[in-house]
């Protein structure tokens, strides 16, 4: 017990760390503008891949309906700063409840399914959510919402981030967290030792689509407006190919996969020919010699990086 | 296993560490940037839903820079274009243009192609005090905010409601009808805009609507509507809609012996519209659109003919508005002597029967160009250059 909390103080003196260092080298400007720009989108990628892994990696749900509470996240954030004229810690925590409410009605009923039954409810829902934004003039239909303030910086993606990690890791390590697990090796089996599937399901649901309100948030607060383009599922495979890039089920893996795409989508913006081109063969490259991911469903555990569910798995840094 | 691990974790480490060191290097080797060379920021979508967009906005920039840079560039100095991709997405507007502004020292943007792209970008210029340029962006909110001209964005395309104030000086001077009835689509906003400006400089010119008749999109009957204009006996109506219903109104009216000349908006532009009405009906039919490859102005000849030869392909809509664009952008910058954000955007504001492709271009208090429309009459279902109209 006292091993834990020695080590969870460790890992945030470790976050402090690096938040020093990182937030230093923004204000002396050796990290332009550019670059930050993508450092808080690597971040909002992070809170993004972490909360889909929990629903995909650790409760083995395939969702592939992210993008759709990105865009709640979004919208109604967007509405409580523009049109409310609130302020933004409150459109965090609205952007993630309604996100997180709209998960679990939509989990209640779709949870029941399985397999690609579920990943094409979930692709429905998605774009369902796109369509009504769509429509809705009071948030701007077609042509956006508009006239966003900037509130994200880098320290609310970085803090928020670190929230979001740490309560899934948390989640995973507790009884629930445990169910979520079982329900993922073994539907059947976890259910005949007496665990509620649906509900542990619709929990992680739950918790996975409010965190993506959160991205939403951060996001539209970010790059000045909400626009349904952002939110089509071409944004939810992207979330699903870190995840699962990275290793489905692995909190290292997800974090990886999120720095690792959004970098190299970064670094080819020189090459706009080339970037489809190179993505791609990277990610054929890496399924075709790591089908199970990057980490597959191991942890970096590094002694400030110890995030894991299951401790079994040490690589290469952990030596 | 374990070595194969070993490589993977120090390979994606090395990856990313290089990503870091690369990058930061990048932001600050830019500073000094080379003073015979001027910036322009072209950021365009290139991938994704709507490239073919900016893909042909980008090839008419591209040839205007490629032109002037043949010619000696802007005083002396060539222009470097350095391109970014939007990937059709708002959110990485903002990411390219930021981009395009900071890392490559762009001293004007020009693009994206859509109007949501570009409302994503705009804030991110003005805080930077870059001018930035749409070459086809046509919602009308981009350029004003709440009620103000934003000083750094501009635009070289038409706005919607200026349609109407074209087709209603079509009705006066050219066709010169004095009674015009109206059927509008009233789910909208892209219609009723129209309407309203069409009633206005019709009847400021002395005409007179004497019929406004309303329908929804995916209406299919519009005999009620016409047989009701049909007793007002008009000299022309107005349609400004979409090809689909407009197919369909076009046929009805013909079949119920409405034979005058009908009127309408660039939605008109499809070949559907001659597949649903028939050839035959489409006879007497008129729309406005920004740009006509029949277009026997000088200017407009010179853009055709120097783009084939340039891309071997036909320009659109797209990269005649791209060129006019950077020819905006290029010739501010001329004048300002100056590659100062402040002001070059001051000199594009005072734009004034500039040359370009299109036609000349003069920009009002709310940087839309005040330029020419061309009127496509319809022959037997083909689209015919009938004429300019300059305001």
């Amino acid at each position: 017990m006292n091993n834990i909390r020695k080590q969870d103080i460790m890992s945030l003196l470790g976050c402090f760390v690096l938040f020093a260092v990182m937030q230093l080298l923004i204000m002396f400007e050796i990290i332009g503008p550019f670059w930050e720009l993508n450092i808080v989108l690597i971040g909002i990628n992070i809170i993004l891949s972490v909360s889909l892994n929990l629903i995909n990696g650790y409760t083995g749900q395939f969702s592939i309906g992210h993008a759709g509470f990105l865009a709640v996240g979004a919208y109604t954030g967007a509405i409580i700063t523009v049109k409310l004229g609130l302020p933004f810690e409150l459109a965090l925590i609205v952007g993630t409840l309604c996100a997180g409410l709209l998960g679990f009605l939509i989990g209640l009923p779709t949870l029941r399914l399985n397999g690609d039954y579920l990943a094409i409810a979930t692709l429905g829902l998605g774009e369902i959510i796109r369509i009504c934004i769509l429509n809705i003039e009071y948030v701007g239909g077609a042509s956006g919402l508009m006239g966003i303030p900037r509130e994200t910086n880098f320290a609310w993606v970085f803090w928020v981030g670190i929230f979001v990690i740490f309560f899934i890791k948390n989640f995973i390590n507790s009884a629930p967290g445990r169910s979520c697990l079982a329900i993922r090796e073994n539907e059947i089996a976890a259910e005949t030792m007496g665990i509620d599937t649906t509900k542990y399901k619709v929990m992680a649901f739950t918790i996975g689509a409010a965190f993506a309100g959160t991205a939403g948030v951060l996001f539209s607060h970010y790059f000045y407006i909400a626009h349904p383009a952002s939110f089509t599922f071409m944004r939810s495979f992207d979330i699903l190919t870190m995840v699962v890039l990275g290793g489905l089920g692995s909190m290292s893996g997800a974090i990886t996969g999120a720095v690792l795409l959004t970098g190299i989508s970064a670094f080819l913006a020189e090459y706009p020919e080339w970037r489809m081109v190179i993505y791609s063969i990277t990610l054929i490259v890496l399924m075709l010699y790591r089908p199970q991911g990057l980490f597959g469903n191991k942890e970096l555990s590094l002694k400030m990086f110890k995030l894991g569910g299951d401790n079994s798995g040490r690589t290469a840094e952990g030596k | 296993m374990k070595s194969w691990k070993k490589i993977v974790g120090v390979a994606c480490t090395a990856v990313f560490m290089t990503s870091v060191v690369a990058g930061c290097g990048g932001d600050k080797k830019k500073d000094a940037a080379n003073s015979n060379e001027i910036v322009i920021g072209a950021a365009f979508e290139l991938t994704g839903g709507v490239a073919n967009y900016g893909k042909s906005t980008l090839s008419g920039v591209k040839m205007a820079v490629d032109e002037v840079n043949k010619a000696g560039g802007i005083n002396g100095k060539k222009i470097k274009l350095v391109e970014s991709d939007t990937k059709s997405e708002p959110s990485e507007a903002g990411n390219a243009v930021t981009k395009l502004v900071t890392k490559d020292k762009a001293v004007a943007i020009i693009g994206p192609a859509t109007s949501g792209s570009v409302a994503a970008a705009s804030q991110i210029v003005t805080d930077n005090k870059i001018p930035l340029m749409a070459p086809v962006a046509t919602a009308e909110n981009i350029t004003v905010k709440d009620g103000k001209t934003k000083p750094f964005i501009f635009r070289a395309c038409f706005i919607d409601p200026f349609q109407g104030q074209i087709m209603a000086e079509f009705a006066n001077k050219t066709l010169k009808v004095k009674n015009v009835a109206i059927l509008y689509d009233s789910s909208s906003e892209y219609s009723k805009g129209l309407t309203a400006v069409f009633t206005k400089t019709l009847e400021k010119n002395g005409g007179k609507v004497v019929a406004s008749e309303a329908f929804l999109a995916k209406d299919v009957d519009f005999k009620a509507s016409l047989t009701k204009i049909k007793a007002t006996n008009p000299e022309a109506i107005y349609v400004p809609a979409y090809y689909e219903e407009v197919a369909k109104i076009i046929k009805q009216a013909r079949e119920i012996g409405l034979t005058c000349p009908m009127l309408g908006s660039d939605g008109w532009d499809s070949p559907k519209l001659a597949e649903i009405a028939g050839p035959a009906a489409l006879n007497g039919t008129y729309f406005c659109s920004a740009y006509s490859a029949q277009d026997q102005e000088p200017s407009v000849q010179k853009f055709i003919k120097n783009y084939k030869a340039m891309f071997n392909a036909e320009p659109d809509n797209f990269a005649i508005h791209g060129y006019d664009a950077a020819m905006i952008v290029i010739e501010a910058i001329k004048r300002a002597g100056t590659t100062d954000g402040v002001k070059v955007a001051a000199e594009m504001a005072k734009t004034k029967d500039l040359q370009v492709a299109t036609g000349k271009v003069t920009y009002d208090d709310k940087h839309n160009p005040i330029s020419g429309a061309v009127i496509i009459e319809l022959k037997d279902g083909v689209q015919t250059f009938k004429e300019k109209i300059t305001l």
